[in-house]
């Protein structure tokens, strides 16, 4: 997880990741960052976002997008 | 002849009242509906002004239906819109409005939070919509207007540091309408899938060739374009056939590996504007979307959305640039060295533009106007307004045209015009900023800010930098420096930047 929160600070300094949890609901995240953040994730972490892991479920909060890289690390 | 834009919205009233003409998420205007509540709007409008014609009303638009009938409201009052994004900050709404001074503000969405223009009166649309239509005004109005009455007031970066309203009339806009008709063999049939903000001219087409042509717009909200799956699912539930995108659009869809979950199978019209569409994301749409027509479009707002376009009639390896094309009919296309015409293919030029299609000017900025708007040099026996676009193109063997660049220190970001030295200009007038000198990573796509000053303040430039500016043009990141690299003429060493920080 602190692997993360470096990886999200790095990539997106302008955003207050912590305490979070409607970063795509409220437009925090654009697609812009989206596209960015799915390059770094993957290379970070060697997993494969595809498009069907793109909900605002799996994007809305730091904790959602380390759920989803521990399960996509596990498949 | 058509000179009055309302022409259309009655013509697609009278032939089509209950189709769909505009949809959101949530909701669904009618042609009729849209009539009705323009000519209703429109009353209200006129009596707030005092029947006033030829002024700005801001319209604080929203991804919704209410935001295009609040313009069509405006155009039937005899006035123009300004499509202001609430969400801007402050300090930026201010500049815009000070320009402006309108004295309406039409909101479009119930949560609108306070906005910073207490001058002027603010009212709702839905106050608006329920007055009923005073025939008689509205009639008068329609006889009255002139096709050089502006239509709306879009506006760009400026490279002074204050945002210019690009003023653009009617004429231009029905020529727009009725040359993209006949290119691109457009009709009642198309339902376009709305991308871009309506304070963004790419929406302009949107709008108003729907309407002359009795379409459907499907208004897409922001959010869907991060989650893309969700997005060509709504495409497809609502059977868009047609887009005109930005290029940013385009590149996100393939980056995010769309297609390989779900293709919005239903397009048949692809058009992307606003930067080079890199060939790599064309073959990947076009792979997946064999029956689809794909045209690159051209042109900045002050040309009316687009003044050159080619239709992809070959293929293209990943490494190629995709020409702008030839000019609409109706518009005037030269490239020139100074003042001198270029026209052998392999020579450079900026890419001026001649035509109905120019803009009225930028709005209280003759300074600015004069210097964009210009006598065309190669017409020396009577007047000749020409746009001087600052882009540079040359002629291929084909006799098309290819972008090359900019003349100055322009770019595009995320689909968005930005001037670097406006940034750069947002960033001096921090307390704390000594000198500051911005760069564009193309490679990555990210602004980068270099500073110099007495101690590094990152946090706090960018805080500042959030409330001045809107959020696309916020670096992405930002390098502390005790003294900026300057070249041997005491300029700011941009190179030097450039090499050792993003290359």
């Amino acid at each position: 997880m602190d692997k993360l929160m470096r990886l999200l600070a790095e990539s997106c300094p302008a955003i207050d990741f912590a305490g979070e949890t409607a970063l795509i609901d409220n437009g925090i995240l654009d697609s812009l960052d989206i596209v960015m953040l799915v390059g770094e994730l993957n290379d970070a972490f060697s997993i494969t976002i595809t498009a069907e892991d793109l909900v605002p479920e799996n994007f809305n909060s730091a904790e959602a997008i380390w759920a989803l890289v521990q399960r996509l690390q596990a498949e | 002849m058509v000179y009055n834009i309302l022409t259309y919205l009655r013509d697609a009233a009278a032939r089509w009242p209950d189709k769909t003409a505009f949809a959101d998420a949530e909701a669904v205007l009618t042609y009729g509906q849209l009539w009705d509540t323009a000519r209703g709007a429109g009353t209200a409008v006129s009596r707030r002004l005092g029947g006033a014609r030829r002024e700005p009303v801001f319209v604080c638009i929203g991804r919704n239906v209410g935001s295009i009938a609040a313009f069509w409201a405006v155009a039937a009052s005899g006035n123009f819109y300004v499509p202001i994004d609430p969400s801007l900050p402050d300090q930026r709404l201010r500049d815009i409005f000070e320009t402006m001074t309108p004295r309406l503000v039409v909101t479009t969405q119930e949560d609108t939070r306070p906005l910073p223009f207490t001058e002027a009166e603010t009212v709702s649309l839905a106050e608006l919509a329920g007055e009923a239509p005073d025939g008689a005004l509205l009639d008068r109005v329609a006889e009255e207007v002139l096709d050089t009455d502006p239509l709306y007031c879009i506006f760009t970066s400026g490279s002074t540091g204050v945002p210019k309203g690009v003023l653009v009339s009617q004429r231009s806009v029905i020529d727009m309408a009725e040359q993209f008709t006949d290119a691109f063999r457009l009709g009642p049939e198309n339902i376009y899938g709305n991308q871009a903000p309506f304070d963004f001219d790419v929406s302009v087409k949107d709008i108003f060739l729907a309407v002359k042509n009795g379409g459907t717009v499907e208004i897409l909200e922001k959010p869907l374009f991060s989650m893309p799956k969700r997005l060509v699912e709504r495409m497809e539930e609502r059977e868009v056939n047609t887009v005109i995108w930005s290029v940013s659009a385009m590149k996100i869809l393939s980056a995010l590996r769309t297609f390989d979950v779900l293709v919005p199978g239903r397009l048949r019209l692809v058009m992307f504007s606003g930067e080079a569409l890199p060939c790599k994301v064309l073959n990947d749409w076009a792979s997946h979307l064999p029956e689809a027509r794909f045209v690159n479009l051209y042109g900045p707002t002050e040309i009316t959305c687009n003044c050159t376009y080619y239709e992809i009639d070959r293929t293209f390896a990943d490494t190629e640039a995709i020409p702008i094309g030839r000019p609409f009919r109706n518009t005037g296309i030269l490239l020139l060295d100074g003042d001198e015409p270029v026209t052998e293919p392999g020579r450079t030029g900026e890419i001026c533009v001649t035509g109905t299609c120019l803009a009225l000017g930028y709005y209280r900025n003759g300074e600015r106007t004069a210097a964009a708007f210009c006598q065309n040099p190669t017409r020396t026996a009577w007047p000749e307004r020409m746009y001087r676009t600052g882009d540079l193109g040359t002629w291929n063997d084909r006799g098309e045209l290819l972008f090359l660049g900019r003349a100055d220190s322009q770019v595009k970001h995320m689909g968005f015009r930005i001037e670097l030295g406006e940034l750069e200009i947002a960033a001096s007038a921090v307390a704390g900023v000594t000198s500051a000198c911005c760069l564009y990573d193309h490679g990555k796509e990210q602004l980068c800010l270099f500073y110099q000053g007495p101690e590094r303040m990152d946090r706090e430039l960018l805080g500042a930098l959030k409330k001045a500016l809107p959020r696309f043009m916020v670096p992405a990141r930002i390098y502390y420096l005790e003294k900026l690299p300057e070249n041997r003429t005491g300029k700011i060493d941009r190179a030097a930047l450039r090499r050792t920080y993003i290359q």
